[in-house]
């Protein structure tokens, strides 16, 4: 019990202690393809400390909500990624909540910070607002078909579950899996705002999204809501990997060594992760927002067919 | 062995089947092509898996001509249409894509309810294999209906024959001269729809094949 | 007393407290009298339906010699009315207790207190009749006093035309429902429930008795494409009554509907769950994509009902294809989700109507454009707003999200279906029912956010303050529950299982022996959540956050203008609006539920007058369904305009071959 214990709170300080070194290292690789120099790999680690210990400024006409919204949308992120089952399955408390159950805490997420661009009263917020509630209202439903897939091929939405299936091998090569990689990897892009949906980098421009909506922010409250953007892109990434790359994570019960060694592989598939989105950014360009619904709505679709594929043909086998 | 050649081909049936959406969803004409030789190298593979499972060598002829021809030969030589005509870049569809994907998304449905239906009987490969080719050449059909572009047109003549491959390799036993009467007939009907679209770009100033119908109009 | 005995007494005296109310209802004394007494009434229906939901036995059957002389009238609990008494008489008691405070701003109350104890009663009648006759009477006489109320404000233009679209739809509703029960009676004449129960009819009649009960019931709750009356007439009446119409009174529809569909039309058939997963699922869209792109608070609530009765009816739809598959388990699960999601709906629909009406009475405004700041003004009645927007739009750990993921489960169990067409609707369905969810969570980020959050864009907003106690306190109750219910689905479930029994013949496993409080629907290996630990993970974790910055960051705070970019503009109506908000999704989905017509009225370089943007916005289905409907009912009219001016030879000859034409049918009846 202990040592669950423990390793549960190994894993829920493992994704907030990687999180930032994982934005670190995408940035990292687009400035070297780039052929700039670029900062170093903790400079993410540095701009939060900086940031926390500034004086937080807060606009006259806000309320409240805006100065509360941070940590909750902080600590919803943190909870669902706590729940994903990174280098071990099977931890005290991965059952509490299920995929549907993440997904809709970082719905919660989204829903609060929809709330603080309103809450000044901008129109800079209320534009990120807009945008977000749009994009969210493609992505959600397009997860959610994603989680039928995968529930039908592994008889689960537990995650741990789900995962240990998936390191079983007993899945084997499914058209449904390779449809729902790519709109799930979709998803990922429209959630955590990355090109080509939206640049994380970017302010002062019409385009903007996420960037809009913490514009009234600073100080901790910003500090804490960037990591709370790191921490999604981490959870993404830790979903991926869970779902379709499990190898080499140690199952349910497994030996206080194995569980280390997971961590390791974890850490290691988590930076690489990082790598190949810093190459993917570099190499495509950002679209219209208009062209987003389009692009989001295309991971619903092939979400859906996925899902229909496996209704049609499961109970025939 | 038996489980894992299930999942390859399947996979790599499926994958046609993706990459038919994914040619739905392209609005650029270079992209749409790139596309389509990506398919065409999807179908190469699956075809030439089927030569490996069912030690059929001349499948091995068809999987090189798909790719010779499909991936390389056709795309080059559109894109150097488009390039020499100065074909505007962006595709108009008559429907939205959301649309356009959900009618896609339909079709798939009923593909497999008709194979359900009238092949409920043959194996779960069989089946399927069918059922996804079915699917491509309806998706292909869809193209070409809901594109307003003439080249998007032939992109998807191209994808709806790649379906037909499909199904062709699937079967057992399928003889070597079909196959190459199949792609020597793509090949003339390039060459057929280059020749028009070079004709209807001089005449009209655009290739949008709505233009035809107004001349026909006018025709009348 | 019995169950029933008690709810019967309940009945009487609020009928006589409806006659009291009228006498007495210039006079504080008056509102005091009726809503206090309608308070204590409901508390006592609640503990009573509560008990025997609880106890989950059938009651006995009471009859009293009213009505009909050979028929008299039926009276019965069993646990699903039970239930439905349950969400009734609590969402009446939180009613009444708004109105306590809230009736204070009534202009008229005679117009409202005679009626608010009456339409009450007429809810709970129907719930507890048990035949054909004494149903319909309490049916028609509750959407009679439901209609009185919506005349309230009747010096408004809309709401006459609101009650008047309302009074043809109730008719037609009660016809249906009248067909329905005509069907299942048979040529015997069964009034009773339990002798239609004893006597299923035959397939082809049960089928038409389904799909006249989905008319009849569907209309009234609010179903895609019977809608239209509900977003007019539910936001005309007082904002309680508003809360009882879309909370209490559509879930009496779905009792009816459940009644009718699940206990008295015989063997389930698979096929008949096919309208009622699409109607459902498209009821749900329809309705949240109407509700974004309203500009009225009460009227984006109003169709915000629709929305999730369509997701109680896709659950719904769920259940009667698993019973009609035999898959007992999964039914007793889609059918407790739907139960679940109607009692949710009550709670937190009553919520926001209650905020809704706080908002109107602060300020006199219920246009989204002309709120604006009203949490700094009003922070208590903002909270509960904000809980019960959360709750709808399905957030963990709040109650919505807990009958919404049960939905999300059912619909993982329907692979098993032998039917191709289920098969592959199941998964569409589920897709639409994820979409919904996702729109109104963005609907509600834009009813609260426009209304509460930003500066206020008129002066009314600017001046607004708290509201009385009572409706804080009727806000606060209702919130609490939203909170409790999320935190402890377990036991809400478990309550439901009497009701299950009888609807589907199952109920779930019971969960109040998983570990920690959570909920399994199926195993725990399949899919299991717990509400109280994310909770509590949720409040820890923010709460460690906020004490480590704090502590060792900082904790200074100064105020400052709002930086926009550089670009601050002290003008309120820079901000978005809440037509603005909803543009992006009005582009991509728009055309699913409407015309849409943009107009751009752009000046020329040099002139000085502003740019315009006007924004029609036509009902598709208004357009296409009721339109021509109307227009045909006109030119019968017209037609039939004739026959008033005959003569009265001809009158009698009118009479006299309508007679003759009757006979005839008589003598050739088979």
């Amino acid at each position: 019990m202990i040592v669950e214990l423990v390793f549960q709170l190994l894993q829920v300080t493992l994704v907030i202690l990687i999180a930032p070194l994982l934005t670190g290292v995408v940035r990292a690789t687009k400035a070297r393809l780039t052929r700039r120099r670029g900062p170093p790999l903790v400079q993410p680690y540095r701009d939060l400390v900086r940031l926390a210990r500034k004086e937080a400024i807060v606009a006259d006409s806000a309320s409240w909500l805006f100065r509360v919204t941070p940590y909750i949308v902080f600590a919803s992120t943190w909870v669902a990624t706590a729940l994903i089952p990174t280098f071990a399955t099977g931890l005290l408390f991965s059952w509490s909540a299920d995929l549907i159950a993440i997904i809709a805490l970082l719905g919660a997420g989204r829903f609060f910070l929809a709330l603080a661009g309103l809450d000044v009263g901008t129109s800079f917020g209320g534009l990120g607002s807009s945008r977000e509630s749009l994009f969210g209202a493609l992505a959600e439903p397009a997860m959610i078909v994603i989680v039928f897939s995968l529930a039908l091929i592994a008889g689960s939405t537990q995650l741990s579950t789900v995962a240990a299936f998936m390191t079983s091998g007993a899945v084997g090569l499914r058209v449904t899996l390779a449809m729902a990689l790519v709109a799930f990897i979709i998803v990922a892009l429209a959630e955590n705002g990355r090109i080509p949906v939206d640049n994380p980098a970017t302010h002062l421009e019409l385009t903007m999204v996420h960037e809009a909506m913490i514009l009234e922010y600073s100080g901790r409250h910003l500090a804490v809501i960037e990591l709370a953007a790191m921490l999604k892109l981490a959870l993404y990434v830790s979903l991926i990997i869970c779902v379709f790359v499990p190898w080499g994570s140690a199952i349910a019960d497994a030996s206080v060594a194995d569980r280390v060694v997971g961590a390791g592989v974890y850490v290691a598939k988590v930076l690489a992760a990082g790598v190949a989105l810093g190459v993917f950014e570099t190499s495509i360009a950002k679209m219209r927002v208009f062209r987003v619904p389009d692009f989001v709505g295309a991971a619903l679709m092939l979400g859906f067919l996925g899902a229909l594929l496996l209704f049609v043909s499961r109970t025939l086998k | 062995m038996k489980g894992l050649a299930f999942d390859v081909s399947h996979m790599l049936a499926g994958g046609l089947v993706l990459t038919s959406f994914l040619l739905l969803y392209q609005n650029r004409l270079y992209a749409l092509l790139n596309m389509y030789s990506l398919q065409a190298v999807v179908l190469s593979l699956s075809v030439a898996w089927q030569a490996f499972v069912q030690d059929a060598s001349h499948l091995y002829v068809t999987a090189f001509i798909a790719l010779l021809f499909k991936a390389v030969v056709i795309p080059l030589t559109l894109h150097r249409i488009i390039a020499r005509l100065g074909i505007q870049r962006d595709v108009e569809n008559v429907v939205g894509a959301g649309t356009t994907m959900l009618a896609g998304l339909a079709l798939v449905a009923l593909a497999e309810v008709v194979m359900l239906r009238i092949a409920g009987g043959a194996d779960v490969l069989a089946r399927e294999d069918l059922a996804f080719a079915l699917s491509v050449v309806l998706l292909g059909l869809l193209m070409m209906v809901v594109r307003r572009n003439a080249v998007s047109m032939v992109v998807g003549f191209m994808s709806l024959e790649n379906g037909l491959i499909l199904a062709a390799a699937g079967a057992k036993g399928m003889p070597l001269v079909v196959e190459f009467a199949v792609a020597f007939s793509v090949l003339v009907a390039l060459v057929v729809i280059g020749v028009f679209l070079f004709r209807i770009s001089e005449r009209f100033d655009s290739i949008d094949a709505e233009a035809l119908d107004s001349f026909r109009e006018r025709g009348r | 007393m019995t169950a029933v005995a008690l709810c019967l007494a309940a009945v009487a005296t609020l009928l006589a407290l409806a006659l009291a109310g009228g006498f007495v209802a210039a006079t504080s004394f008056g509102r005091a009298l009726v809503y206090g007494g309608t308070l204590a009434l409901s508390l006592l229906v609640l503990l009573v339906a509560g008990d025997a939901l609880l106890v989950g036995a059938a009651g006995e059957t009471l009859m009293l010699p009213l009505g009909l002389p050979w028929v008299g009238a039926r009276f019965h609990v069993d646990p699903l009315s039970a239930f439905f008494l349950v969400v009734v008489s609590l969402a009446a008691a939180a009613a009444s207790l708004y109105a306590l405070g809230y009736g204070r701003h009534e202009r008229d109350p005679g117009r409202v207190l005679p009626f608010f104890p009456a339409f009450l009663a007429g809810m709970i009648l129907v719930l507890v009749a048990a035949d054909a006759y004494t149903f319909l009477l309490s049916w028609e006489f509750m959407s009679l006093a439901s209609w009185a109320l919506v005349m309230a404000h009747h010096r408004e233009e809309q709401n006459a035309r609101a009650a008047y679209v309302y009074l043809v739809m109730a008719s037609f509703g009660t016809l249906a429902l009248l067909v329905a029960f005509a069907l299942l009676a048979g040529p015997d004449g069964h009034y009773a429930f339990a002798a239609m129960r004893a006597a299923p009819p035959a397939a082809g009649a049960a089928t038409l008795a389904f799909l006249a009960a989905l008319v009849g019931a569907g209309s009234k709750a609010g179903l895609a494409p019977l809608h239209v009356w509900l977003p007019l007439a539910h936001p005309a009446a007082p904002s309680h009554v508003s809360a009882m119409m879309s909370g209490a009174m559509t879930k009496v529809a779905v009792y009816a509907f459940i009644r009718i569909a699940f206990d008295l039309a015989g063997s389930p058939d698979w096929r008949l769950a096919i309208p009622l997963l699409i109607v459902g699922a498209a009821s749900g869209i329809i309705g949240v994509l109407q509700a974004l792109m309203d500009n009225d608070l009460k009227r984006v609530l109003a169709y915000s009902t629709i929305e999730n009765i369509g997701l109680v009816f896709v659950g719904l739809g769920f259940a009667y294809a698993f019973r009609a598959a035999g898959f007992p388990a999964a039914a007793a699960l889609a059918m407790t989700a739907a139960l679940l999601h109607a009692f949710n709906h009550a709670v937190f629909k009553s919520l926001l109507f209650f905020g809704a009406g706080a908002v109107l009475s602060a300020t006199g405004e219920r246009r989204l454009d002309k709120l604006g700041g009203l949490l700094n003004r009003m922070p208590a009645t903002g909270l509960f707003m904000l809980v019960g927007a959360a709750a709808i739009s399905a957030l963990p750990p709040l109650n919505g999200f807990v009958s919404e993921w049960m939905i999300l489960q059912s619909v993982l169990l329907s692979p098993s279906f032998p039917q191709w067409t289920l098969k592959i609707l199941a998964p569409a369905v589920g897709a639409g029912v994820a979409l919904t969810a996702a729109l109104a969570a963005a609907c509600f980020v834009r009813a609260f956010g426009i209304p509460f959050l930003g500066r206020p864009r008129s002066e009314a907003a600017e001046r607004a303050g708290e509201v009385d106690r009572f409706s804080l306190a009727a806000m606060a109750v209702l919130a609490a529950l939203c909170l409790v219910a999320g935190l402890f689905p377990g036991q809400a479930i478990d309550a439901l299982a009497a009701a299950t029994d009888l609807a589907v013949g199952a109920h779930m496993p019971s969960q109040s022996s998983m570990p920690w409080l959570s909920i399994a629907p199926v195993a725990a290996s399949r899919s299991s959540y717990n509400g109280l630990l994310v909770g509590v993970f949720i409040l820890m974790s923010a709460t460690t956050a906020s004490t480590i910055i704090h502590r060792f960051a900082s904790g200074a705070v100064r105020r400052a203008p709002a930086w926009d970019c550089g670009f601050p503009d002290s003008s309120p109506s820079t901000q978005y609006s809440g037509e603005s908000f909803s543009q992006p999704i009005r582009r991509v989905f728009g055309r699913i539920a409407f015309v849409v017509e943009e107009r751009i009225d752009m000046p020329r370089p040099g002139e000085t007058r502003p740019a315009r943007l006007e924004l029609r916005l036509g009902d598709r289905i208004w357009n296409t369904l009721y339109r021509p409907l109307i227009v045909a009912v006109e030119r019968a009219a017209v037609q039939l305009n004739r026959l008033q001016f005959l003569t009265i030879r001809q009158y009698l000859g009118v009479v006299f071959g309508a007679l003759v034409a009757l006979l005839v049918v008589l003598a050739t009846w088979p």
